[in-house]
């Protein structure tokens, strides 16, 4: 079966979106969102509304922004997050973001096809956050491989989401 | 692994391939350094097996079909990193220790400076940049008027560190820059894959 990867973040902003402080970042969503669905290994990601400034509407607390793909592997969304022109979003995070003492990241795999829902990367960065590092909830630093093609799914827990 | 780039045509070879950054056939290596095809080829199957360069097959023509000739053996630098050092010393390790810590202490602002003024310091007041960064290990070329540098010098950091690592990169290119007092210049993130995340505009 082709797995694909699934990779979820958080930020808390530090001011509203449409406050002048967020001016940039906001500026940047439109050329970011299509330079990441052009990029090679592109698969899907979360929208928040056919305006492309739309972030994900959510109920996980205020000012929370929440980024949510599916790509191939992990060498096309590395070359995406710190091969392109998303390395300087992300050098200038702090002019954005709060610090987070907790991790904000998670990825894990899923089979291709598979649309996950935010509950699931939610659970997913809570497990992640809870146990540390795991085939289950993972991050770049502390990667794990997507697991073989037979039997290794079996103590998977079920998907929450639907098919595509 | 120093014996195998002694002989000064094996090192003008393994230059020339690590420069290009595609690959390139026996006949044009041969040609650039200015010795026969066999002997550039005997070089280039050398580091092959050293381990320096990775070589593949591909059709360097656009023809296809009968008559169009077998692929032809061509070469790239490989992957794999090697360090040398006598006697041992292990600086590596160190800095991904130190870059962890930086990371858990929220230091990377800091961090950033610091690296801009060891930046400075680099560079003498009216030096060549391109000619700095090269023997930094950058390996400048020049594209559409931009300076970018094909080689990461801290690529192993920068797998472990992206944010922190091409962040400070920056900062010392910034301060490289500075340093050289030359003007009309910007350093920026401009990254690609398999490239250094940092150009001069």
């Amino acid at each position: 079966m082709t797995m694909h990867l699934a990779q979820m973040n958080v930020g808390h902003l530090r001011a509203p979106t449409d406050s002048p402080e967020l001016a940039d970042f906001m500026a940047g969503l439109e050329p970011i969102n299509a330079l990441a669905e052009s990029s090679p290994g592109f698969v899907w990601r979360l929208k928040g509304g056919d305006d492309p400034q739309d972030t994900v509407q959510h109920d996980y607390g205020d000012h929370l922004l929440i980024n949510f793909s599916v790509w191939e592997s992990r060498e096309t969304l590395w070359d995406f997050a710190y091969r392109t022109v998303h390395l300087e979003f992300l050098r200038r995070r702090r002019e954005w973001f709060l610090r987070m003492a907790e991790p904000y990241t998670v990825m894990w795999w899923i089979p291709a096809g598979y649309v996950p829902t935010l509950e699931e990367g939610m659970e997913r960065l809570a497990l992640l956050r809870g146990e540390g590092p795991t085939p289950a909830a993972f991050t770049f630093k502390d990667f794990h491989e997507a697991p073989g093609p037979a039997g290794d799914l079996h103590d998977a827990p079920e998907p929450a989401g639907g098919r595509r | 692994m120093v014996a195998i780039l002694q002989d000064p045509v094996r090192r003008a070879v393994y230059e020339y391939v690590a420069a290009q950054g595609r690959e390139v056939g026996r006949g044009e290596v041969a040609e650039a350094v200015g010795a026969q095809r066999t002997l550039a080829a005997f070089h280039l199957d050398r580091l092959v097996e050293a381990g320096l360069l990775e070589a593949g097959f591909r059709r360097l023509t656009d023809r296809t079909g009968p008559g169009s000739g077998r692929p032809a053996k061509v070469y790239r630098r490989a992957a794999g990193e090697w360090q040398v050092s006598v006697p041992a010393r292990d600086y590596r390790t160190l800095a991904l220790v130190l870059a962890e810590v930086v990371e858990l202490l929220g230091g990377d602002e800091r961090a950033e400076e610091a690296a801009r003024r060891a930046g400075t310091r680099l560079a003498e007041p009216g030096e060549d940049l391109a000619g700095l960064l090269r023997r930094r290990g950058y390996e400048p070329y020049e594209e559409e008027g931009r300076l970018r540098l094909r080689n990461c010098p801290f690529h192993v950091l920068a797998g472990e560190h992206p944010m922190l690592v091409c962040s400070m990169n920056l900062a010392l290119c910034q301060g490289m820059l500075e340093g050289s007092g030359e003007e009309g210049v910007t350093a920026r993130m401009d990254p690609r894959p398999g490239e250094c995340c940092v150009a001069f505009f």
